[in-house]
């Protein structure tokens, strides 16, 4: 349990990599890294595709990222139709790419691909937890 | 150059919106198309696959009653899913059934009825063909990961959304020639151009049709199309690959690499290349996923597409004619449908039996057939 924290809707509540919500209500975006073999993943992982091992660390992003793709969807799939407008953003970060929201009242034609973003933690009035990107 | 496998029978559905009928009677108007063509009877059938994605069906376990509707019970019948990519995946499963030498006759059936369930229902599943734990959350959804690779390939590229309106104004000059289109009405470029926003830069028109359909490929081995076809069509070579679902771990947003695979290894086992191909059928569902595809299969340089389609390359007069039917975008795409529609153009053309989009003299034929936003990519290669 614990997972189902992370998102304004999340999908899923049982995941061994539920830490990432803890890392979020600390005020960090994290990813994790096999201590085995060193490979790093952004979605995090519990377990290693590169050498089957499992023992992980987490390590939280620093720094500022840029963004490599985004979209302004005037369409949401539903429980995020409230939201929409919104801009969907990937964005590279310590060598790892991350999908997320920009803040919504960055418009969209202020954005261009190569551009200095900064990730911010977003606590939600219902206790749910995410993250979304700004202008760094 | 193997010809082990060939297509004997096609057969489709008219692609429309609300078909007034249900699942089984829908799949039964491409089976029937696709027997009297193939000229065979249910007893000739070895096994049957059926070919849609779940989660726009209400019926659970579809196979069962699909293949007793076509009457083929006994015979096995078993379901293949890659959501846009699985009626090519289904002909993939045929092909090795086939040679193996399991089954002589394999019918393979794709069906799709996209209005089954609620327009917010297929909204609420729109969003979980995602990551469910890491994009989903965001609100994701289809043709924003399209835009995403379409803001990839212009900020790379140089490409430009009047070259995707290009495309667009292309498959619906086709879809207006195709009776089974859902969408059968010219588009302008100045149409395209204007047209609503939906994920920038994604408009309307750069979007395929919903619609519902079904479609049908039966495939048999060497000797027994000999034996029962006059024209049988024989797959040269076939090639599959697979990427990462979450996006975050592709390589590229100007491309995808999954169908890049797929096309290199349908060339090496057909042992031809893009030059030798006369006619192709590629997986439009967004315009930016064909531009991608003329790069991908090597009909194009990497962002030398957009060339191709400003020089009307590929209209039916064209170096490489493309999606002469009116592609996804004005045929409609209903999922599990979709790729055995593709093959069916592509055998008709190479029957020369095309009509008003034959390509004359046609020859090799190539299927590239997406699932999901390049999770799934599957490539044929067709030939008399």
């Amino acid at each position: 349990m614990g997972f189902e924290r992370f998102g304004s809707k999340s999908f899923t509540s049982q995941a061994k990599v539920a830490e990432f919500v803890d890392y979020l209500d600390k005020g960090e975006l994290a990813y994790t890294k096999c201590r085995t073999c060193s490979q790093a993943y952004f979605p995090p992982r519990a377990d290693c595709a590169n050498c089957l091992g499992n023992d992980m660390e987490w390590i939280a992003f620093k720094g500022n990222g840029k963004i490599v793709t985004f979209t302004h969807t005037m369409y949401a799939p539903t429980g995020f139709e409230a939201d929409a407008p919104y801009t969907i953003v990937v964005v590279e970060l310590d060598g790892l790419k991350v999908l997320g929201r920009m803040n919504k009242e960055v418009p969209v034609d202020t954005l261009s691909v190569g551009m200095s973003v900064k990730v911010e933690i977003v606590k939600l009035p219902d206790g749910q937890v995410t993250y979304e990107f700004l202008p760094a | 150059m193997p010809k082990d496998v060939a297509v004997v029978g096609v057969g489709q559905s008219a692609f429309v919106r609300g078909y007034p009928g249900s699942i089984r009677e829908l799949a039964f108007e491409a089976f029937r198309e696709a027997m009297q063509d193939a000229a065979i009877t249910v007893k000739d059938v070895g096994a049957s696959i059926v070919c849609s994605a779940p989660e726009y069906d209400k019926q659970r376990t579809p196979s069962g009653l699909i293949a007793e509707y076509l009457g083929l019970i006994p015979q096995p019948t078993f379901i293949v899913e890659n959501v846009c990519s699985s009626s090519t995946s289904g002909i993939r499963v045929a092909y090795s059934l086939i040679k193996s030498g399991l089954h002589d006759v394999v019918v393979v059936l794709g069906f799709q009825k996209m209005s089954e369930i609620t327009s917010q229902d297929s909204q609420e599943r729109m969003g979980r063909g995602a990551d469910i734990m890491f994009e989903s959350p965001f609100g994701t959804l289809m043709p924003a990961y399209y835009a995403m690779h379409a803001r990839g390939h212009f900020s790379k590229y140089g490409s430009t959304e009047e070259d995707l309106a290009l495309i667009r104004v292309k498959a619906a000059g086709y879809g207006v020639l195709n009776e089974k289109a859902v969408y059968r009405k010219a588009v302008t470029l100045e149409q395209a151009m204007e047209a609503g926003p939906v994920c920038s830069p994604l408009k309307v028109f750069d979007c395929c049709a919903n619609a519902d359909g079904a479609s049908c490929v039966i495939l048999a081995s060497a000797d027994k199309a000999k034996e029962i076809s006059k024209e049988p069509v024989y797959i040269l070579g076939m090639g599959a690959a697979s990427a990462p679902m979450n996006v975050t771990g592709r390589s590229t947003f100007s491309g995808l690499d999954c169908a890049k695979l797929a096309g290199q290894e349908a060339y090496e086992m057909a042992g031809v290349g893009p030059q030798d191909i006369d006619v192709a059928e590629v997986h439009d569902c967004f315009t930016i996923a064909e531009m991608m595809a003329y790069e991908a299969l090597g009909f194009a340089e990497p962002g030398k597409g957009p060339e191709l389609i400003r020089n009307r390359e590929t209209y039916k007069e064209g170096k490489i004619p493309v999606n002469v039917d009116g592609g996804l975008l004005s045929k409609g795409h209903p999922i599990g449908a979709t790729g055995g529609s593709q093959v069916r153009t592509i055998v008709l053309q190479l029957r020369d039996k095309a009509g008003a989009i034959q390509v004359p003299g046609a020859e090799i034929g190539l299927v590239h057939n997406i699932g999901g936003v390049g999770i799934y990519g599957n490539v044929i290669i067709f030939g008399r």
